[in-house]
């Protein structure tokens, strides 16, 4: 189970405060597939960086197998942030562009020191991972700004499932992408994760999708344990602190600025 | 009478280090006074190329063939002055992104009365136009106007720079991928605009990968692979029953339908192959599809389908 349990994070300065999350509560647990859905602003992304143990949230707890976790990023394991791995929106984004790609989907490998040995045993390595994730021919060699947004994507896909993670993350994986390729990925993530029981959050707009393709769908608005009312008095902080804001704000929802 | 806009026999290769990339191959189309055509496609099929050739947007390693005529004036002679008159007055081009088309450091009001005074406009008549546009779509001038870009959600983004392309009474306005990247309910929001912009009487292309919106938004659609338009019909029809292989396996891989991909990816633009581009993925191949490229043949209800298996009707 990839738990978080009353999560907030906040950004900005004291002056001026984006509550992103605010007590929000999600359990994963391992072998299912989770839809989390929510409008723009709604701070599902930044509740995955957070479950990815990439982010530290302002409070609350994440727990990886029961395992909590209580440094965040750079200064976590790296044996606790393999078992959750996050795919990115933009894969140009994601990837150094001055890997080819073949050895950006080993790097996460080669950062722990885990890369086999011998450069053969390397090379089967990443065809046996370009080969699950539908890349074939020579576009390994290839530089990010030599292959199309989808291939970059497959790619990105095996990044993320080289380390033999327990939980995968997937943030809009394919909301730049056509429907095939969409598809495409979507059986590469099954596949893998009828095989090793793998959790999978998949956050999306496209609730179409999500309820097509998870076990469950949730909706990160609902997922909050604020106290009755708690949420209105937000929005009318919001609607005084900065005048006009509500119609920018008000279909947002979950999205605050609260006063110091 | 002629069509506002007739593409005929367009080719666009981009010189690379790599080869010729081949992004647009004898692609036709005509587009009539306030019609609506959708340009569908994966990311790569050429759809930013089509629209992006329509204004001459293109850069310099590139080789056009073909001829593009809108209301009788070829747009591919045009000198530079001469397109500074039809780009935003008589196309106009509402970008894929928002927020990167605007400039971060200057107010969104300056901006949009720039834009104006470029089409012409007087600067009165620039703030009266666009105070009755932007109203139109529910937004305040004066609220906009001493706003960053930064300091309004997607949708008003997205709403600002509809704005700025009709500011000029475009006869043709191109969106391209105007839903990528936004939620449900933004979509819903750019739908209506889009349709609001069809019901004024422009004429409408508008470039997409998603297909729902294109249900949605009806008119033709133009399904395009591997830089050669594939189908091209009423959006309806279509949505009914694709005619080419391809149109309909993309259907299949919709979620609410089957969700189910199609094996392997589509060629490279430095090498398309000599026979039909998708006959390495298609369910259906013969012989012959592996032998040449066929030409779009006519089917029943407007619709035409470049698939050897039509040859014959």
């Amino acid at each position: 189970m990839l738990s978080a349990e009353s999560i907030t994070k906040t950004f900005g300065s004291a002056s001026r405060r984006v509550v992103a999350v605010e007590r929000v509560s999600l359990q994963l647990p391992s072998g299912a597939r989770l839809g989390l859905v929510g409008p723009s602003g709604s701070g599902k992304s930044t509740l995955a960086q957070i479950m990815a143990l990439l982010l530290a949230p302002d409070t609350g707890a994440v727990s990886v197998d029961g395992e909590r976790a209580a440094l965040w990023g750079v200064r976590c394991s790296r044996e606790l942030r393999h078992r959750v791995q996050l795919v990115w929106q933009a894969p140009r984004l994601a990837v150094d562009p001055r890997l080819r790609v073949g050895e950006a989907i080993v790097e996460p490998l080669a950062a722990s020191g885990l890369l086999p040995p011998t450069r053969a045993e390397r090379h089967a390595l990443i065809e046996s991972w370009a080969a699950r994730v539908g890349l074939t021919g020579d576009l390994v060699e290839r530089f990010p700004h030599e292959v199309s947004e989808g291939q970059l994507q497959r790619a990105c896909l095996a990044r993320a499932l080289v380390v033999q993670p327990r939980y995968l993350i997937c943030d809009e994986l394919s909301s730049m992408l056509d429907v095939s390729t969409q598809a495409a990925l979507l059986e590469t993530i099954a596949a893998i994760g009828h095989e090793q029981k793998l959790g999978v959050l998949l956050i999306t707009h496209d609730r179409v999708l999500a309820d097509a393709w998870c076990d469950e769908v949730v909706d990160i608005r609902e997922l909050s344990t604020l106290g009755e009312g708690e949420g209105e008095q937000a929005a009318a902080a919001v609607a005084q602190a900065r005048p006009g804001a509500r119609s920018a704000l008000g279909r947002d929802g979950p999205r605050r600025v609260a006063r110091p | 009478m002629t069509a506002l806009l007739e593409v005929t026999g367009l080719s666009v290769g981009f010189r690379t280090r790599r080869g010729v990339v081949q992004a647009l191959s004898d692609a036709s189309i005509t587009l009539e006074q306030g019609e609506l055509l959708l340009v569908v496609g994966e990311s790569g099929s050429g759809k930013t190329v089509l629209a992006h050739s329509l204004l001459r947007l293109l850069p310099r390693n590139v080789d056009v063939t073909g001829s593009i005529r809108l209301g009788g004036q070829e747009v591919l002679e045009l000198r530079s002055g001469e397109l500074r008159r039809i780009r935003g007055r008589r196309i106009a081009l509402i970008p894929q992104s928002p927020a990167s088309s605007l400039n971060p450091v200057r107010r969104l009001g300056g901006q949009l009365v720039e834009a104006a005074r470029a089409r012409g406009l007087s600067d009165e008549e620039s703030r009266r136009r666009l105070r009755e546009l932007l109203g139109e779509l529910g937004l305040d001038f004066g609220f906009i106007a001493d706003r960053y870009v930064h300091q309004l959600s997607g949708g008003m983004q997205q709403r600002v720079v509809n704005a700025m392309a009709l500011v000029g009474h475009p006869d043709l306005v191109i969106a391209d991928e105007p839903t990528s990247g936004l939620d449900s309910d933004l979509v819903d929001a750019t739908a209506a605009q889009l349709q609001a912009i069809s019901a004024r009487g422009a004429s409408l292309l508008v470039i997409t990968h998603d297909l729902r919106l294109a249900e949605r938004l009806g008119g033709r659609l133009a399904l395009l692979y591997a830089s050669r338009i594939v189908e091209v019909g009423p959006t309806a029809a279509f949505f009914r029953g694709p005619a080419h292989p391809y149109g309909r396996e993309l259907l299949r891989a919709l979620p609410e339908r089957e969700g189910k991909s199609i094996p392997g990816l589509s060629p490279e633009l430095t090498a398309l192959p000599a026979h039909c581009a998708f006959a390495p993925r298609c369910p259906d191949r013969f012989d012959r599809c592996t032998e040449a490229v066929p030409d779009l043949y006519p089917l029943a209800g407007g619709v035409h389908a470049r698939c050897f298996a039509h040859a014959e009707c």
